[in-house]
């Protein structure tokens, strides 16, 4: 005698195809936002494409040879150079006459940092190319250290907190604006919080012929020191805080931006955090720079318009929808 | 084999002056070499280039240090240490100049002919560029081939009016000099 | 067709010739003049390829790789600071195995400031895992590109051509350019077999455990080593349509029994040569051209070197600190011989100082006087420093 199968709803939506360019078996930690949000990029970038890869951890956890969990072409040379990779590819597509969309990917330090110049390059040579940067704002790779993606006041390997010291000393860079100020036609930010929002700026972004940039501000559960499962949250939190405006500049101007109807304060977002830690000691310079973090918030409610009266932080995925992958 | 030294200041054509003798001994049928002292060139700095002509491939790629002939650009330029040494006792100098050449043989003691070919190249060119007329001048001394490969090397890197121009100063050039004085020259200081 | 052309002009029309689909170049002296010369033939609509112009010379190697990768012919140049400064991007390119060719236009290396020849620059990177051809004059950097193509596709590794900054690259010459039918026979069309392709998709430059890693260095290493086969017949074939032969991994001349030889790379072969026939003996004197650096031809040299006494090593580089880089790999290549000659080592000509037709004759003496040991800057001119400095 046989009875049916009991089907439930979550494994009929695990079941459902998808078209991911990075597929499950890689070795990232648990709650990695950078996996998350590869994963969320190349869903919607659909299959014609091809990915550079700035050394880091995505690239590091996704290919141990003879392994590889990426179902694209998909190239890393070196850390600086994703952007002049990405340029070559796209340079030879076209002398080809392929359509072929090019990613480039990197993480905070292959973009803010090292491979700035490349990155700078691409743009300003005008390559479609669709960079992709996921901002996890520090080093984490090499174990946690600071670059100039990392916010003031944050706790890393080479940023510590300590009788002389508040964490680091100076402010998280303006990517944004200085890509923007390329007056490329899209550059945009997102937060794994709100896949619905990243795969809707990638296929905005993928239909433009030309440089378009994505920053994914992407929880690194072990460098900013919280649990695994709180990555979404966490990541929410910075949105919902305005610490991590969630805009798109168009031609360098601001376009639609992510609205917060009732900001919240810095310390929601920065007390789940060890790399925050020291802030909430009883310490008067870590109430100054509670303050300073929290007058940078403001700033960018201000600079960007982020307060409006639409519902906050509006996405069309639930936790439900980011836990199965958007 | 004749080595050939042309001394000018940046912005003269020195190099191209150069090419173009490489050039016009090509189109004559016989190997060449032409090359610049590479320096960090300025305008107006002294510059030097070199000229390798021969009936058979040339392999040597040193300086030429002790020349047959000195093309000189720019009569200032007699003066600057350096510029005449290694002359061939029976090579010869010719010289952009508007001195006296009587004058410039004794100072110099060396066969030396002057030609003012800024004047002739600001007559027919326009410009001050004192090349064309001292390579045409330098071919009809020598006689080492016809100008007429000049304006074939000529033709090589200018076209219209301006590639008329240069022809017409050939022609003027090569007239003003005495024609064929230098053939004793050339045989003496062939290696 | 045989023209009277700058080194530099000849050799962007070899480039053209072999139709490389993306360019990518960042200016330095003495190479500037090749990338302008292409960027010419590009607007004049002579060359059709993806001129990238960006804006470092890591960026130039970074973008011929991605566009390597992708399955185009690619083609950079550069020298001096600039082989530096991409000098990462080149071990990337050879490791990953990825083909294409660079033109180095040789140029000292900073500091002191010299942009002036010597081989410095393509030295420092011996060990980058490239194939690594040096010219005598322009026909054969004209020639050795176009061979460079078929050696780096059918090897799968880069290969660097190395020509003498402004000696050759700024030097008019006669050329005689192939015609575009017959590079065409000799380099068909080329399809990468590892491209990134959507419809094969395939991850390059993975992380690579110590299980895997010493094979994939094995791997190149012997690629590299049967890259000599590849090099010689690269020529050989070269030689049978165009006419045109340059002695595959070196060039030697010179009688067959000599006992003493001058060794050199690049441009100075020929002023060997000249410096050779003006002194008394000089015609019992062979001239070895080493062509081919890497892959160093041990046995090819061992061969061609065994008989003889001595051999003065000319090289316009050095390593500081341990002396002449090509006179110590050569003495290395023929300790095996029997009766293995004295290697004498010497570095000259270095940030464009001229190498005069004497310089023959000079290293033949300090190695006649016993005066030549291991290495010697032979053209140092030792009263121009303080004498706790010589």
């Amino acid at each position: 005698m046989s009875t049916a199968p009991e089907i439930r709803i979550e494994d009929l939506r695990r079941r459902q195809p998808r078209n991911s360019g990075l597929i499950s078996g890689h070795r990232a930690c648990l709650g990695c936002g950078e996996a998350l949000a590869a994963r969320l990029v190349t869903e919607a970038a659909g299959p014609d494409v091809a990915i550079t890869n700035a050394t880091g951890c995505l690239e590091v956890f996704s290919t141990a040879w003879p392994e590889s969990a990426w179902t694209r072409p998909w190239i890393h040379s070196l850390f600086e150079n994703s952007g002049a990779i990405a340029a070559g590819v796209e340079a030879a597509y076209k002398a080809q006459g392929r359509s072929t969309k090019v990613l480039a990917f990197g993480g905070d330090g292959g973009t803010f940092d090292i491979g700035f110049q490349a990155l700078s390059g691409m743009l300003e040579r005008g390559h479609n190319v669709l960079y992709v940067c996921y901002d996890n704002e520090a080093y984490m790779n090499t174990g946690i250290q600071r670059s100039s993606s990392t916010p003031h006041a944050a706790m890393t390997t080479t940023s510590p907190p300590g009788r002389e010291r508040m964490g680091k000393r100076h402010l998280k860079k303006d990517i944004i604006s200085i890509v923007a100020a390329h007056h490329i036609p899209y550059a945009a930010t997102a937060s794994v919080a709100y896949p619905a929002d990243i795969k809707n700026k990638v296929r905005r972004a993928m239909a433009i012929d030309g440089p378009t940039f994505l920053q994914i501000h992407a929880p690194c559960p072990l460098g900013w020191g919280h649990e695994g499962d709180q990555s979404i949250e966490v990541a929410r939190l910075a949105v919902l805080t305005g610490l991590f405006p969630v805009v798109e500049l168009e031609r360098g101007g601001i376009g639609s931006v992510l609205q917060l109807r009732e900001p919240l304060p810095v310390n929601e977002y920065l007390k789940r955090q060890n790399r925050f830690r020291h802030l909430f000691r009883n310490d008067a310079r870590a109430t100054q720079e509670l303050e300073h973090l929290q007058a940078i918030a403001n700033h960018n409610i201000e600079f960007y318009g982020l307060r409006g009266d639409r519902p906050a932080a509006g996405d069309a995925c639930g936790a439900d929808t980011v836990r199965r992958g958007g | 084999m004749i080595e050939i030294r042309i001394h000018g200041r940046g912005g003269q054509g020195n190099v191209v002056a150069a090419y173009l003798l490489a050039q016009a001994a090509f189109h004559q049928g016989m190997y060449c070499q032409a090359f610049p002292n590479f320096g960090a060139e300025r305008r107006g700095a002294p510059v030097v280039a070199f000229v390798r002509l021969d009936d058979k491939p040339i392999r040597r790629r040193s300086q030429v240090r002790e020349p047959a002939f000195l093309i000189v650009q720019d009569q200032a330029l007699l003066n600057v240490p350096g510029v005449t040494s290694g002359l061939n006792p029976s090579g010869a100098i010719l010289v952009n100049s508007t001195q006296d050449e009587s004058w410039l043989n004794e100072h110099l003691g060396k066969t030396t002919v002057a030609l003012p070919a800024n004047a002739m190249a600001k007559e027919h060119l326009g410009r001050p560029v004192p090349n064309t007329a001292l390579l045409s001048a330098f071919l009809s001394l020598t006689g080492l081939f016809p100008i007429d490969a000049l304006k074939e090397a000529l033709a090589d890197r200018f076209k219209g009016e301006l590639l008329e121009r240069n022809a017409r100063l050939v022609d003027v050039a090569a007239e003003r000099v005495n024609a064929g004085i230098w053939n004793e020259a050339v045989h003496a200081t062939s290696t | 067709m045989l023209q009277a052309l700058e080194g530099s002009q000849a050799l962007a029309k070899a480039v053209a010739l072999c139709r490389p689909q993306v360019v990518a170049a960042y200016p330095i002296t003495p190479q500037t003049h090749i990338v302008e010369n292409i960027a010419k033939l590009v607007a004049d609509g002579e060359f059709r390829c993806e001129l990238v112009s960006v804006e470092s010379e890591f960026s130039a190697a970074s973008v011929a790789l991605g566009a390597a990768a992708a399955g185009s012919r690619a083609y950079t140049a550069s020298a001096s600071q600039g082989i530096l400064l991409m000098s990462e991007v080149l071990f990337n390119i050879a490791g990953l195995r990825v083909p294409m060719v660079l033109t180095c236009a040789n140029r000292a290396v900073s500091g002191p400031l010299s942009i002036w020849n010597d081989q410095q620059d393509s030295m420092a990177v011996r060990d980058s895992g490239w194939i690594q051809l040096y010219c005598g004059d322009n026909q054969e950097a004209v020639d050795t590109t176009i061979q460079a193509y078929r050696i780096a596709e059918r090897t799968e590794v880069p290969v660097m051509v190395c020509v003498d900054g402004f000696v050759l690259t700024h030097t008019l010459e006669p050329i005689d350019m192939p015609e575009q039918s017959l590079v065409d026979q000799y380099l068909p069309p080329y399809a990468f077999s590892r491209a990134l392709n959507p419809a094969q998709p395939i991850s390059i430059g993975t992380l690579v455990s110590p299980d895997f890693f010493t094979e994939a260095r094995h791997s190149h290493h012997a690629a590299m080593i049967k890259a000599l086969a590849e090099i010689e017949s690269a020529d050989t074939d070269w030689q049978e349509v165009s006419g045109r032969g340059w002695g595959g991994l070196f060039e030697v001349q010179g009688p067959e029994d000599a006992d003493t030889a001058l060794l050199t790379l690049g441009s100075t072969a020929g002023t060997l040569a000249d410096g050779l026939a003006q002194i008394p003996g000089g015609d019992r004197v062979k001239v070895i051209r080493l062509r081919c650096f890497r892959p160093f031809p041990v046995e090819a040299l061992q061969r061609a070197c065994a008989g003889l006494k001595r051999i003065g090593v000319i090289e316009r580089a050095l390593s500081p600190g341990q002396g002449g880089i090509v006179a110590t790999e050569l003495r290395d290549a023929l300790e095996e011989l029997d009766n293995p000659p004295k290697v004498h080592g010497f570095a000259a000509g270095l940030g464009g100082r001229d190498i005069p037709l004497t310089i023959a004759a000079e290293a033949l003496r300090r190695m006649d006087s016993g005066e030549a040991t291991r290495f010697a800057i032979i053209d140092v001119e030792l009263d121009k420093l303080p004498p706790e400095d010589r």
